[in-house]
This record gives C-alpha cells, sequence and structure tokens, in this order.
C-alpha cells in the first residue's frame, strides 16, 4: 500500500530553492513513524547536490541524472517524476509552488489520475489523513479540503512552511533511470529579468509602492529602503497598468499573492484586489496621504504623510539600527 | 488554423467574499459574473493569432447559467463560435474532473492551439491547462508572456521567479496566458449585438461521452470547510512629526512586532 511521501526538490543553476527545502522539511515534519521520505532531485550534473538535500534527512533520495534534464521540458520532468512515484510508492507527493511545479506537477497527476491541491498554506492533520489549507479568491477567503485517493499532489506556498535545522544524513542515493519520452516542448534559454533583486514570492520583507510615489523616477527611493532592508520590490496594479513598472512586480489578485514576515504598503490605498495579495502577511506597515485609506484598516502599523518624505528617513534609520546590531 | 480558447466565468473579482451556511462554498447571492481575468489575454491571443494566420476561434466554457453572458462576451470580441458544457454532473467538479471534461470537448477538434488563463480567479488553482495538455497528448507552455507562431512550431516566453525562460514546441500545443501577453480589446455595440444573434452550442456529459467518468461519484477533492480569513490585529497609527515617526516605527518593528 502507498505510504509516505515523495519530495520534489527543485534547483536552479545548482542551488536547491529554498522552497523546496521547506516543502521536504514538512514532509520530515508530517511523517509517522514507519513512513518514508523520498527526497527526489532532476537535472544535469545534480548528483552532487544530493549531500546538500541529505542534510535534511530524507529517508533515501532519488536522482533522476541526465542531459535531457540540463534544461527544462515540461514532459521530461513530467516522465521523471511518474518514474519517481513508482518507485517510491508515495501517499502524498509534495512539491514547493513554483513556476516551474506549477507547470509540471498537474501534467504528473493527470498521467497518474490522481489528484492535485496547489499553493497550500497549511496543513492540518486527522489521523493519517492530511488536510491542506488553501487561500481561494486571491485569499479572500480560505478552503479546507479533503482528498479521497491513495495518491495525491500538493504543492507547498513559500515562505510558510519552516526549515528544518538539521546536519544528518540520509540513507541511500539512488539512480533513477528515466526511459526517453517524446519532448514537444522544451526551453532554450533563460534570460534574467531585470531589476528583480529579490524574488517577490519568496521575501521575507517586501517593500511595494502605488500611486502615492507619484511617477516611476521615485522606483530608486523605494529600492534603497528594499536594499537597507534586503528587501523585494513589489507594487499595486495601479502603477502596474499606468505603465510604471512591469508586472512581474505586482502584488494582489492579476498579480502575485505574497506572505512575508513584513510589508511595506507604500502610497498603495489598498483597493481589495491588492489587499488579497498580501493580507496574510503577518506584519503589514502603511505609509500613505489619505488617513481613511483602506489599507490603514489592515496595517499593524500606520502612518499618515508623503511616502517621499518618509521613506528616504526610514532607510536612513533602518541603516542605522543594522550598524548598531 | 483552429483554435480552442478556455474561458471560466467567475465572481467579479471586485466582490467582497461572503461564505454560504454550509461552509462548502461562497454565498452567491448578488454575486456578478464575469470573465476571469486571465482568460481576457487568451481570448485576445486567441484572435491575434487567427489575424495573422486565418482559421477559426471557438471559445469553450464549463459551468452553468453564469457562463451565458461570458461566451456571448468572448463572441462580441470577435470569437467566432462558442461551446457551452453543462450538466448536472459537473457541478463541484475537482481540478481533474474540470480537465477530463474540457479534454473531451477539445480532443477531436482538430485544434491546433488551445488557449487558458493561466489561473481561475476563485479556485486560484493553476492547473487545468497542464492537465489538459496531458490529456489531449500534446505540448504545452504555462505563464505565457510573449508567443510567436509558425507553421507548426511556436516560440513562447513564459515567466518564472525573477527570470524569462524562451520556450520552442510544436502544435499542437495548449499555452496558458500571463498579464503582459497582450492588451485585451473592450467588445464594440457592433460586436455585442451580432453576439446576441450567435447560438451557443450545449453539450452535456453524455454529449461529450463523460457520463459516469465525472460527477460527484468521481470528484477526489472536496472543500469540507470554507471559512474567512482571521482579522488582523487592531493597527495603529503613528504620531508625531516625520523623524520621530520614523524613529518609532523602527522600533516598534524592531522590539515590538521582531520583524527587523
Amino acid at each position: 500500500m502507498s505510504q509516505g511521501y515523495l519530495v520534489f526538490v527543485e534547483q536552479r543553476n545548482g542551488q536547491l530553492r529554498k522552497a523546496s527545502v521547506e516543502a521536504l522539511s514538512e514532509a520530515k515534519r508530517r511523517a509517522q513513524s514507519g513512513e518514508s521520505v523520498t527526497a527526489f532531485l532532476v537535472g544535469s550534473g545534480v548528483k552532487a547536490l544530493a549531500a546538500e538535500v541529505a542534510k535534511y534527512e530524507p529517508t533515501s533520495i532519488l536522482v533522476a541524472d541526465g542531459e535531457q534534464f540540463a534544461s527544462y521540458s515540461t514532459e521530461a520532468f513530467t516522465a521523471a517524476a511518474a518514474e519517481a512515484v513508482k518507485k517510491s510508492d508515495p501517499r502524498y507527493v509534495f512539491a514547493a509552488h513554483t513556476a516551474m511545479a506549477k507547470d509540471f506537477i498537474p501534467r504528473v497527476a493527470a498521467r497518474l489520475d490522481a489528484p492535485c491541491i496547489a499553493d497550500v498554506m497549511a496543513l492540518q492533520q486527522e489521523g493519517s489523513n492530511l488536510l491542506p489549507v488553501r487561500p481561494m479568491y486571491s485569499g479572500k477567503c480560505w478552503g479546507v479540503y479533503e482528498i479521497d485517493a491513495p495518491l495525491s499532489f500538493i504543492t507547498l506556498r513559500p515562505n510558510v512552511f519552516a526549515v528544518n535545522q538539521s546536519s544528518g544524513s540520509a540513507g541511500a542515493v539512488e539512480d533513477l533511470t528515466v526511459a526517453a519520452d517524446k519532448v514537444s516542448a522544451k526551453v532554450v534559454a533563460v534570460h534574467a529579468s531585470e531589476g528583480a533583486k529579490v524574488e517577490l514570492s519568496e521575501a521575507a520583507i517586501i517593500v511595494a509602492g502605488g500611486r502615492g510615489i507619484k511617477g516611476p523616477e521615485n522606483w530608486p527611493v523605494l529600492q534603497s529602503l528594499c536594499d537597507a532592508l534586503g528587501a523585494a520590490l513589489g507594487a499595486s496594479r495601479a502603477v502596474v497598468d499606468a505603465g510604471w513598472i512591469d508586472h512581474q512586480f505586482q502584488v494582489g489578485q492579476t498579480g502575485k499573492t505574497v506572505s512575508p514576515q513584513l510589508y511595506f504598503a507604500c502610497g498603495i490605498s489598498g483597493a481589495i484586489q491588492h489587499l488579497a495579495g498580501m493580507s496574510s502577511s503577518k506584519v503589514i506597515v502603511a505609509i500613505n496621504k489619505d488617513p481613511d485609506a483602506p489599507i490603514f484598516k489592515f496595517a499593524n502599523y500606520g502612518i499618515v504623510g508623503d511616502v517621499l518624505e518618509i521613506v528616504p528617513k526610514l532607510t536612513t534609520e533602518v541603516r542605522k539600527l543594522h550598524e548598531h546590531n | 488554423m483552429k483554435i480552442a480558447v478556455c474561458v471560466k466565468a467567475v465572481p467579479d473579482t471586485e466582490t467582497k467574499i461572503a461564505i454560504a451556511a454550509d461552509k462548502k462554498n461562497i454565498d452567491y447571492t448578488g454575486v456578478r459574473f464575469i470573465t476571469s481575468p486571465y482568460d481576457e489575454f487568451a481570448i485576445e491571443e486567441a484572435l491575434k493569432q487567427k489575424e495573422k494566420h486565418g482559421g477559426d476561434t471557438t471559445v469553450i466554457a464549463l459551468g452553468g447559467a453564469e457562463c451565458t453572458d461570458v461566451l456571448r462576451d468572448s463572441l462580441a470580441r470577435g470569437i467566432d463560435s462558442a461551446v457551452h458544457l453543462n450538466d448536472a454532473d459537473f457541478a463541484n467538479l475537482d481540478t481533474l474532473s474540470t480537465a477530463k471534461v474540457l479534454a473531451a470537448a477539445i480532443k477531436d477538434g482538430g485544434y491546433d492551439l488551445v488557449f487558458c488563463g493561466h489561473q481561475g480567479a476563485g479556485g486560484d488553482n493553476s492547473q487545468v491547462p497542464s492537465m489538459l495538455a496531458e490529456l489531449l497528448g500534446c505540448a504545452q507552455t504555462t505563464m505565457v508572456l510573449k508567443l510567436e507562431v509558425e507553421g507548426t512550431t511556436f516560440k513562447a516566453e513564459r515567466e518564472i521567479e525573477g527570470a524569462h525562460e524562451s520556450v520552442e514546441g510544436s502544435l499542437p500545443a495548449v499555452i496558458s496566458c500571463q498579464k503582459g501577453l497582450n492588451e485585451p480589446r473592450y467588445p464594440g455595440i457592433k460586436g455585442v449585438m451580432a453576439a446576441r444573434r450567435k447560438e451557443i452550442a450545449v453539450k452535456d456529459a453524455t454529449a461529450l461521452g463523460v457520463k459516469g467518468t465525472v460527477g460527484a461519484a468521481n470528484v477526489k477533492v472536496r472543500i469540507k470547510e470554507m471559512m474567512l480569513p482571521p482579522d488582523r490585529p487592531q493597527g495603529r497609527k503613528i504620531e508625531g512629526d516625520v523623524d520621530s515617526q520614523v524613529k518609532e516605527l523602527v522600533s516598534l518593528l524592531h522590539s515590538e512586532a521582531h520583524v527587523l
């Protein structure tokens, strides 16, 4: 009978994704005695990364290492994952909810006629059954899900599940042989985006700007605060639609849903679509010159005033704090 | 070129969501349905590809009566024909069942391209396009920001974290569309009038050959309970002159909230 967990551990350019380590850590916490946690790596020349994965103490590690995985293709990764499921026979397959997993995990689920639950932000446990909890309507409400299947796929929202601190070593590292499959589309090049220094969906701190920054020439004001905090830059839909910044920075419905530890809403009034995308942030700071802006109802701390006057002073104050600690 | 577009009727994104009494769904009282925002990019891309390569476009929606206006909206923008997949068995389907019904409607149509929004507003699952491609046994590219079709091949750019990927593939293909791919057109009066006169083909589970394979008995994922997120704690406004406000904020974030 199917038991235990298979965790897809994503790597990019030879680096494990932090969100994948979170998923692996959560599987370890969920596994009951006797249940195995198998980690699963795919790529070309990735076998050396198994030692890195082993630190998080999976029961064993499957490695699909081959030329056909050097650049991403949905079909090659689907074939590898389907093989890993066949080999480890898990009850649950975990992956981080990333662009890659969003692309191929549902395809694996369809191939194996298994259900998939995406962007999970909490797991309830009922006996040995997991009940995933996930945001719907961009976070305006939550749903608790019941699964009725021997095998299911669950993708976990980045930045929500803690990383286990451990330095143990895993059991066996095993090569996974994947039969060559038809590949009708594949990645031929990857271009790093301009501007994005810290990835929005994985950032611990986000500084987001809206109309209140007055114009695109003022992004450097927010970027300086980002640099001081190690934060990612975000934006409201209004300024994306106005052409002040690229869509990849948009937070909210039709943009990214984020859950950072700290979110600065700078000159953002707080339209319902924006609130939906960031209201699960742990701490929200609102800076807005309109004292009646809806964002203040969601903020832990608010300052009524001009973003362009306040943010530079805030940057200086944050730098001072870091110098003293 | 034969092009299909899958669209979903979803509650207007302005809607304040309330939970229904049985806690298994949202309260649809007074909710206005719209075309899911990402599907607008899919409709536009279908129209653009047809303008470039010729051929015909079909819009497909799965759901109840709320789909009619949404299908008419696609027709008003210039889509040639509309198909409504409607059956009592199609209520509350999980993502895989949804993909199965769509695949049944698409598989024998000889489509070169199938466009979808990359995620339906509401369920926010982002799964159906990939599942559909698998069930159709064809290429897929998701979160697409740029697309060029040439003969039987395509080049696409897709969004990933902090980067764009260039993808090359062969048709047929399922393409899921991300904001930035194009600027959706609005329907004109003439289009709206013409759309009113067009017939919408309705297909049920029997016509699609999925009777008994999808429906309540075959759903593997159910919502046990829906809830509103917990209220945010009562916030406070920091008063004083700008210098003292900023000092106090940083001190609170450091010593009280422990996030700095």
